[in-house]
C-alpha cells in the first residue's frame, strides 16, 4: 500500500491568459506507515499537490496511483482509493454543517454507504479518537463548542471515513499552545495506533521535526529537498533559508552554539535533545 | 472552479471613457438603451451599431473582451432570436412540419438578437471602464435627490461596495467548502434535481454560516474606524463634471434623436 | 507619571456577559493597567484569558461592567468622547479579509478618514503617506483578494494610520498568517512604533512576538497575572508552561541544564545570552581539566625524579 505520484504536473487555467504552472513535473512514493512532513512558503504548490492525493485535482500530465489504482478514473474502485485518503482542510470547523456533532461525522462514512451499526461505531469510535465523550457531545450542536473542540470535531469526521491516508493542512493554525498540543497528540495517536500514514503540511518546523519521519520541501512547484527532517534541517539550512522557510528553534539554537565553536552534536530535534547534547559536550570538554 | 466570469468587471485604463463621470455615464448608457429599442430599420441598426463600434475603440479595450461579454449569455441570444423566428406569424419562408418560417418572423428574430447583442456590448462597456466603486459612487449621488422619500442612498451604495468586495473572497470560499466536503464524499455533481438540491445543504449551511461571521466581524470592524453611517462623509474622489461628460451625453441624446425621428418617420 | 504620557489607564475594569445559557461569565476581572504613550506594549494568554475582551474596551468596542478606561484623558463610559477616541486609537483585527471594506486598496484606507470628513485632497495625502509607511504604494490601485495575507494586514493597518491614531491596538494580527507575513506584520509595527512613535498594543499567543515588546501583560482567566519586561516575564518557564504559553527555547534550555547541575544563570532568554554562557562554562571546565593535567604530569615527572 502506498501513493505514488509519477511526474505529475498541474496547470491552472489551461488556455487562458490566467495560465499558470503550478506543478512542475513531481514523481514521488509516499510508503506507508510514513508520518509526512511537507514545508514550503505560501504559493510554493503545497495545496495544489495534496489536493492531488485524493482526487479533488487531476493531474494535467502524470498519474496518481493510490494502492496500485489511477484515483483519475472514472471507475468504483478509484472513488473507493480516493477515499482512502482523507482529507482536512484548514481552518476544518469551517465545513461543519448538520445539527448535532454525531450527524456530522455521520455524514462521511454515510456517504461511503456503509450501514447504519457501522456508521453508529465509527462515529463512536471518532469521537474518542479525538477525546470527545460520546454521551456528552453526541447530540449536542457543533456550533457551541469552543474553536479547538470544533476542529477536533471536523477532523473526527474526516477519521470516521477510516483512511489509510490522512492528510492535514496546517491543522494547528489559529490555536494557542495548549490546543496545538491536543490536536498533534491526536494525530500522533493515529500514526502509532491505527497506523495511519500521515501526510502533514505545516509552517511550524518544530511541529514537523518532531513527528516526521521523512520531510519534503517544496519550491516552485518542484521537490527541492526529500529526506530525513534532521538532515534536513543540518545539511541544507541555506537553502531552507533562501526559500523563505523557517527552521525549528532548537535547530537554530544549536547551529548558533556549535558556531561559537562549542563542541555540541547537532543530532537535535528537540528541547530536552538539545539539554542532553550541552551537557553531553560539557563532559567531553572534561 | 469559478474564475472565468468577467460580467461586472473592470479593467482600468485612461481613455475618454474611463475618465467620463460615472453619473454620465449611467445616464447616457440608459438612454441609449431605449434608443436600442427605438431602432427598427437596417439603417438605424447600422447608426446603433456605428455608434456601439465608435465608443468600444474608444474605450481602447482589446475586443476580444466585447466577445466574452456576449459569450456566456449567448443561449439567451439564440433563445430570444429562436422564439420570435418560430412564433411570429406572417409569410412562409420555410415550412417542414410543424416547423414554420415566416419573413417577419426571421426579421423580427434578427432584430432582436441585435438589440440584445448592442445591449450586452453597450452595458459591459460602462462595467468595463468604470471601478465598482466610481459606479456606485454615481448611483449613490443619482439617487440622493430621493432620498427625501425614504431612498436609502447611502445605505444602498455601501451594501454593494461591500457585495463587490465580498464577491471573489466568497467564491473562494465556495471552491474550499465544494472540496472539503467532496473529500468526505459528498456528491454536487449527480442524482434528480431533488436529491442535488438536498446535496447542497452541506455547502450552503457553511457559507451561509461563514457570511454572517464575516459580517459580524466587518461591522466591528467598521464601527472601530468611526463608521456612523452617510452623514458628514467626505469622498477621497469626488466625483466632477468635465466637457468630457457633455460631449458623451450630447452624443449620445443626438443619435436617440437620430432614431426617434427614424422611428417616427417608420 | 504626567497626565499627558498616559495613554491609556485602565482601573478595576470588569467586564460581565450573559451566555445563552443565561449565566453570568466575568470575561474580565478587576484589570489595572497603564498604558504610557510611545511604548510597546504585548499582551499574552491562552485563547478564553480575556486578552481579546480587554483590547475591545481599548476603542470603545466594549464598555466596562465594572471600572472604568480611560483613553488620552476620556471616560470611555463617557458617550460624547466615542468618536474622538476611535480615531485616537486604532485596531487591527485577526481576520484579515473581514476588516477590508473596499474593492480597491487605496479606497480601503481612505474609508477611515472619509468617515471623518477630512476634506477629500488631505485624504489623498493621508492615503499615500499611510501606504508608504507599510510599503503598499504599489498595490493602491489593486484588488484586496490578490493580496497574501501579510499584505492584507497591512492594507488595515494604513487604513488605521489614515486616521493619524496615537495608538494601534492589534488584536492577534497574525494568528491567520504565514511565517513571511508574520514577520511582515511585526517590522511594519516595530518601525512605526520607533519613527513614528505610535504607541502599539499587541495581542498575541505567539511568544517570538511578545519578546520583542517593552513590556509583556500576561493574562489568565479574565485576570491580570503579570506584567514585566520580556525578561522577567520569559525566564518564569514553569508558571508560563502551566499556562499554556511558549517561552523562548534559550530560556527553556538555560532552565534544564541548570536544574541538572549546570553553571548556567536562569536569567537568559536570547540563544547569544545561553552561547555566552556556555563558553564560560566550557572553558573553565576545560582550564580544570587542563590544570588536572599538567598537575598529572607535574606528578608524573616528580615521581620519576624521585625513581
Amino acid at each position: 500500500m502506498a501513493i505514488q505520484l509519477d511526474n505529475i504536473t498541474y496547470t491552472y487555467g489551461v488556455g487562458t491568459p490566467f495560465e499558470k504552472q503550478a506543478l512542475k513535473g513531481i514523481s514521488l512514493t509516499i510508503e506507508n506507515g510514513e508520518f509526512l512532513g511537507i514545508i514550503g512558503h505560501t504559493g510554493s504548490g503545497k495545496s495544489t499537490f495534496v489536493q492531488h492525493l485524493n482526487g479533488l485535482l487531476h493531474p494535467t500530465t502524470g498519474a496518481v496511483i493510490v494502492n496500485g489504482v489511477d484515483v483519475s478514473e472514472k471507475t468504483d474502485e478509484a472513488k473507493r482509493m480516493r477515499h482512502k485518503v482523507g482529507m482536512v482542510f484548514q481552518y476544518p470547523e469551517h465545513q461543519l454543517f448538520e445539527e448535532t456533532i454525531a450527524q456530522d461525522i455521520a455524514f462521511g462514512p454515510k456517504n461511503l454507504g456503509v450501514d447504519e451499526e457501522d456508521v453508529d461505531r465509527r462515529v463512536r469510535e471518532a469521537m474518542q479518537f479525538v477525546g470527545l465523550d460520546y454521551d456528552t457531545y453526541a447530540d449536542r450542536s457543533p456550533f457551541h463548542l469552543s474553536g479547538g473542540q470544533m476542529r477536533r470535531v471536523a477532523i473526527a469526521g474526516v477519521v470516521a471515513m477510516e483512511p489509510d491516508f490522512l492528510v492535514l493542512d496546517e491543522p494547528s493554525a489559529g490555536l494557542d499552545p495548549f490546543g496545538r498540543e491536543e490536536i498533534f497528540e491526536e494525530i500522533i495517536k493515529l500514526h502509532k495506533e491505527k497506523g495511519i500514514t500521515v501526510i502533514l503540511v505545516s509552517h511550524n518546523m518544530e511541529d514537523i521535526s518532531r513527528m516526521a519521519s521523512r520531510l519534503i520541501v517544496l519550491d516552485k512547484g518542484q521537490v527541492v529537498l526529500d529526506g530525513k527532517p534532521l538532515e534536513i534541517f543540518n545539511n541544507h539550512r541555506h537553502i531552507l533559508q533562501q526559500l523563505g522557510v523557517d527552521v525549528p528553534p532548537v535547530s537554530v539554537l544549536v547551529e548558533s552554539l556549535r558556531h561559537r565553536g562549542l563542541p555540541i552534536s547537532n543530532e537535535v530535534l528537540t528541547v530536552d535533545d538539545a539539554v542532553q547534547a550541552i551537557i553531553e559536550g560539557g563532559c567531553h570538554v572534561k | 472552479m469559478l474564475n472565468n466570469i468577467t460580467i461586472g468587471q473592470y479593467f482600468p485604463g485612461n481613455s475618454l471613457l474611463h475618465r467620463m463621470d460615472p453619473r454620465a455615464k449611467i445616464i447616457g448608457t440608459t438612454i441609449f438603451i431605449i434608443a436600442i429599442f427605438l431602432a427598427n430599420t437596417p439603417v438605424a441598426y447600422g447608426i446603433v451599431a456605428a455608434f456601439t463600434i465608435g465608443a468600444m475603440l474608444l474605450s481602447r479595450l482589446p475586443m476580444q473582451l466585447m466577445w466574452t461579454a456576449i459569450k456566456p449569455l449567448w443561449i439567451i441570444i439564440v433563445f430570444t432570436m429562436g422564439i420570435h423566428i418560430f412564433t411570429t406569424p406572417g409569410e412562409s419562408l420555410i415550412s417542414y412540419g410543424i416547423i414554420n418560417i415566416t419573413d417577419r418572423g426571421l426579421a423580427m428574430g434578427l432584430q432582436m438578437a441585435a438589440r440584445l447583442i448592442f445591449l450586452i456590448l453597450f452595458s459591459s462597456l460602462l462595467t468595463y471602464t468604470t471601478s465598482p466603486i466610481r459606479l456606485t459612487d454615481g448611483i449613490e449621488h443619482l439617487l440622493n435627490p430621493f432620498r427625501r422619500i425614504g431612498v436609502p442612498a447611502h445605505e444602498l451604495a455601501m451594501m454593494m461596495t461591500i457585495a463587490l468586495r465580498f464577491i471573489p473572497t466568497l467564491l473562494d470560499e465556495t471552491d474550499r467548502i465544494m472540496k472539503a466536503q467532496s473529500a468526505r464524499g459528498a456528491d454536487f455533481v449527480t442524482g434528480s434535481l431533488i436529491q442535488r438540491a438536498k446535496n447542497m445543504v452541506p455547502l450552503l449551511v457553511p457559507l451561509f454560516i461563514s457570511a454572517f461571521r464575516r459580517a459580524d466581524e466587518l461591522a466591528i470592524a467598521m464601527e472601530a474606524r468611526c463608521y456612523r453611517g452617510g452623514e458628514n462623509r467626505t469622498r477621497m474622489k469626488e466625483l466632477s463634471i468635465t466637457y468630457v461628460d457633455f460631449i458623451g451625453v450630447g452624443a449620445i441624446i443626438i443619435v436617440t434623436i437620430i432614431l426617434a425621428v427614424l422611428w417616427w418617420l417608420n | 507619571m504626567k497626565e499627558q504620557d498616559i495613554m491609556i489607564e485602565a482601573n478595576h475594569v470588569s467586564h460581565i456577559y450573559t451566555d445563552e445559557n443565561g449565566n453570568d461569565v466575568h470575561a474580565l476581572k478587576d484589570v489595572n493597567l497603564t498604558i504610557r504613550r510611545g511604548e510597546f506594549v504585548s499582551i499574552i494568554g491562552t485563547n478564553g484569558s480575556g486578552k481579546s475582551t480587554l483590547a475591545k474596551h481599548f476603542n470603545v468596542l466594549l464598555q466596562p461592567s465594572e471600572g472604568n478606561i480611560i483613553v488620552c484623558g476620556h471616560d470611555t463610559l463617557d458617550e460624547s468622547h466615542i468618536w474622538d477616541i476611535r480615531q485616537h486609537v486604532g485596531m487591527v483585527f485577526q481576520n484579515p479579509d473581514n476588516q477590508i471594506v473596499a474593492a480597491v486598496v487605496e479606497e480601503d484606507v481612505a474609508f477611515g478618514p472619509e468617515n471623518l470628513g477630512i476634506p477629500s485632497d488631505e485624504i489623498r495625502q493621508r492615503v499615500d503617506e499611510a501606504l508608504a509607511a507599510v510599503n503598499m504604494t504599489d498595490y493602491a490601485e489593486h484588488g484586496p483578494h490578490l493580496l497574501s495575507g501579510g499584505q492584507k494586514q497591512r492594507v488595515a493597518i494604513a487604513g488605521v494610520l489614515a486616521m493619524k491614531p496615537d495608538c494601534i491596538v492589534l488584536d492577534e494580527p497574525t494568528a491567520m498568517l504565514d511565517p513571511k507575513g508574520r514577520q511582515e506584520v511585526l517590522d511594519t509595527i516595530h518601525r512605526l512604533n520607533k519613527e513614528e512613535g505610535i504607541t502599539i498594543i499587541l495581542i498575541t499567543h505567539f511568544m517570538e512576538e511578545a519578546v520583542t515588546a517593552d513590556r509583556i501583560v500576561v493574562m489568565k482567566n479574565g485576570m491580570k497575572l503579570q506584567e514585566g519586561t520580556p525578561r522577567e516575564i520569559f525566564t518564569q518557564v514553569d508558571t508560563l508552561k502551566s499556562l499554556g504559553l511558549d517561552v523562548p527555547v534559550a530560556a527553556e534550555v538555560a532552565l534544564k541544564l541548570y536544574r541538572n547541575g549546570m553553571d548556567v544563570s536562569t536569567d537568559i532568554i536570547t540563544n547569544d545570552e545561553l552561547g555566552r554562557a556556555l563558553e564560560s562554562v566550557f572553558s573553565s571546565s576545560k582550564l580544570e581539566k587542563e590544570i588536572s593535567i599538567s598537575l598529572s604530569k607535574s606528578t608524573e615527572s616528580i615521581s620519576k625524579e624521585v625513581r
